[in-house]
């Protein structure tokens, strides 16, 4: 298993006639990905081509997940226009909404994440990668990849990784796949201070999972996300889990890049969430290098075999 | 983005909240005409720069307060005149301190008693949150951890906004009379509308004050912008002044590239903003200092690398440079064609190592062997952040 999406899950991908939506949504197909849908209003009825294969577009997420039956969506609309996106999706009932857009007002993602509150629709990002559930063939094709991730790092596996950062997660995997190890889920859950997924809802699925051994962490500077889940991980998880949190020269109160990446006083630093993984039995990677090490140092210590 | 105190009493009374009389001068010659719009007696002259701790600030040529009382208009006259133009220095500036380049004049309030009040972003809940505190004038984050019952917090449900029942709450914290009540329940709710309406991500009013007369003023003003919603604030971005601002970072923005200029002398340009973030650590993890903060994004093009090249190299501290890239998608051979380009067009004479991994990487470290340049290739993160450092050190 894996979580979130399977090699089977139906996705469509909203703004798949954009430059960047469309690239990606053909690196999807590539991938064995199975992309049943697009979504651009007043391009219904037209198609998507990519390598001999056609993907339909439909005017609304409502229409495409009736006509093809996709239950997740990526999402590569322009910042001004992604939060009434996400709503869309939320209105159609669809599983899954994987926000990869960057740049949205943080207003509009509170209004949109207190308009989710009690759906059943699930968030992840938005300013995200997006997941990868790898496949069985060459290069890990055959898998399901939502978003913009490089499909051809990852390897079928049984270790998980959740980050706020996307090439840090890209580093965490390729150092697994070096070593040989493969991945069951990798979730980038975006750099933004409002978001839908938490580390904790990740670390809680990844725990649940059958087929997942151990969880690779990585956050950065800014909210308390890293040290909710850290310490649920304590009191609830068994399975090795390894840290990483970057920003720990970041000078305070400068916006690194991503929005969410922030220290806003003395519990959001680098060094007080490094301190908390400590405390609760995370194995802390020193550098980003040591990342796939730190995880086989504390699967090791607690008589884990990873594969 | 942040705005000066000025600039932030000039949106709070468009909003309706009471701040003390006040007009803004950026020369000498405006002094006369900017003193002119308020009343003869005790005024308070303010050096407009974006950083906190002003009052307490030193001027380079030794003259003690960013911030001082006048008795009187004259007086605030001559104490503006050795404050404007003059450098700064505070906890918050650094070592170099920033040119005060406009001066705030106001009406000194008589004051009865300080609070601290401030609307930001609460990331936990994900709305937004409004802070009061019967310890004004003093940092709030020492009274956060010395005396928190001091701090009341109410969380606004953006899908009603702020209730009057969340206002009489932090009304009766704050122990307001019934007069100043009224007052400052007005001015709680014109406060949150500027907040929500501006999208604006923090307003701080440090110190909020009432009076003997019962008013309830905002005597300063700290406000930022959410960066993602400038494009529906023309008004605001206008307000924007760059002579606050690094220069390189100016450069920076308009290629698209997020920078951030530190102390250091390694300089690293990298993608992802994780990444960058990290490689800045693992550089002082083995001993070096980096220089810059530098994410070239995920789409960079050869054009971007170039012009990215330039900025770091435009600091002077700069003694050597790290490429960190992990081409997921990106190409690796773009990033090592830019870097040939840029290395050429600008005469690099520093110590360059490169870490390229992913996508393509195998024409890129071609492109980057057959340059002819001298530079140092690095295999992991870990093996080129020490191959800079030694080479720097």
């Amino acid at each position: 298993m894996s979580i979130l999406i399977t090699p089977e899950t139906k996705i469509m991908v909203q703004g798949i006639t954009g430059a960047f939506g469309g690239k990606h949504a053909g690196l999807s197909l590539d991938y064995g990905t199975q992309v049943v849908a697009g979504v651009t209003p007043g391009k219904g009825g037209q198609t998507f081509e990519h390598n001999g294969k056609s993907v339909p577009i439909f005017n609304t997420v409502a229409e495409a997940a009736q006509a093809t039956g996709a239950t997740v969506s990526a999402i590569f609309v322009p910042p001004p226009f992604a939060g009434d996106a996400i709503l869309e999706c939320v209105d159609a009932g669809l599983d899954l909404a994987v926000c990869i857009t960057e740049g949205i007002p943080i207003k509009d993602m509170i209004r949109v994440k207190r308009a989710m509150q009690g759906k059943p629709t699930r968030l992840v990002g938005p300013n995200c990668p997006g997941l990868v559930t790898p496949g069985t063939g060459e290069n890990s094709t055959g898998g399901c990849r939502i978003g913009i991730a490089p499909g051809y790092i990852h390897k079928k596996g049984r270790v998980g990784v959740v980050s706020r950062s996307g090439t840090l997660t890209y580093e965490a995997v390729y150092q697994l796949t070096v070593k040989g190890i493969g991945q069951s889920t990798c979730v980038g859950i975006g750099g933004d201070p409002v978001n839908g997924t938490s580390h904790l809802d990740v670390i809680k699925m990844f725990n649940d999972d059958p087929e997942t051994d151990g969880i690779i962490m990585i956050g950065e500077i800014g909210g308390s996300a890293e040290v909710e889940a850290a310490r649920w991980i304590k009191a609830n998880c068994s399975k090795p889990v390894a840290g990483f949190i970057a920003g720990a020269t970041a000078p305070p109160g400068r916006r690194m890049g991503h929005a969410g990446a922030i220290v806003g006083g003395a519990e959001d630093t680098a060094e007080a969430k490094i301190k908390v993984f400590q405390e609760c039995g995370i194995e802390v990677a020193a550098t980003p290098s040591d990342m796939a090490d730190a995880l086989l140092r504390k699967a090791e210590t607690i008589g884990v075999t990873l594969s | 983005m942040n705005i000066h105190e000025y600039q932030a009493k000039a949106l709070f009374e468009k909003y309706g909240v009471p701040v003390p009389q006040g007009a803004a001068a950026k020369s000498a010659e405006e002094f006369d005409t900017a003193l002119a719009t308020l009343p003869e007696g005790p005024t308070m002259v303010k050096s407009q720069i974006h950083a906190g701790g002003r009052g307490k600030g030193t001027f380079t040529d030794g003259f003690k307060g960013g911030v001082k009382f006048c008795p009187s208009k004259a007086e605030a006259k001559e104490i503006a005149g050795k404050m404007l133009n003059n450098t700064l220095v505070t906890v918050q500036t650094g070592p170099a301190g920033r040119k005060v380049q406009t001066i705030y004049f106001t009406v000194a309030s008589d004051i009865k008693k300080e609070y601290y009040l401030s609307i930001l972003l609460d990331r936990a809940t994900s709305h937004p949150v409004i802070v009061a505190s019967t310890e004004g004038g003093v940092d709030i984050e020492t009274v956060a951890h010395e005396t928190p019952e001091k701090i009341t917090k109410v969380f606004v449900d953006p899908a009603y906004g702020l209730a009057d029942f969340q206002v009489r709450e932090l009304i009766f914290a704050l122990g307001f009379d019934k007069t100043e009540a009224k007052n400052a329940a007005k001015l709680i709710k014109s406060l949150y509308d500027c907040f929500w309406e501006t999208d604006a991500a923090m307003i701080e009013v440090n110190p909020l004050i009432t009076t003997p007369g019962g008013d309830v003023l905002a005597l300063d003003a700290k406000v930022s912008f959410d960066s993602n919603a400038l494009y529906r604030h023309p008004d605001i971005v206008a307000l924007r002044d760059l002579n606050e601002e690094d220069p390189k970072e100016i450069e920076a923005s308009k290629h698209d590239l997020a920078y951030i200029a530190l102390d250091g002398n390694i300089a690293c340009l990298v993608n992802g903003a994780g990444l960058a973030m990290s490689t800045m650590d693992i550089i002082k993890h083995f001993g070096g200092n980096p220089a810059n903060f530098l994410d070239v994004g995920g789409g960079a093009s050869k054009e971007k690398v170039v012009a990215a090249f330039k900025i770091i190299l435009g600091d002077a501290n700069v003694k050597g440079i790290l490429v960190n890239i992990f081409g997921g998608i990106m190409d690796c051979n773009v990033i090592a064609e830019g870097v040939v380009e840029a290395v050429k067009e600008v005469g690099l004479s520093l110590p360059l190592v490169v870490r390229l991994e992913g996508n393509n990487v195998a024409a890129g470290k071609k492109t980057l062997d057959e340059s002819g340049l001298s530079l140092v290739s690095g295999d992991s993160m870990a093996d080129a952040a020490q191959k800079i450092v030694n080479l720097v050190a």
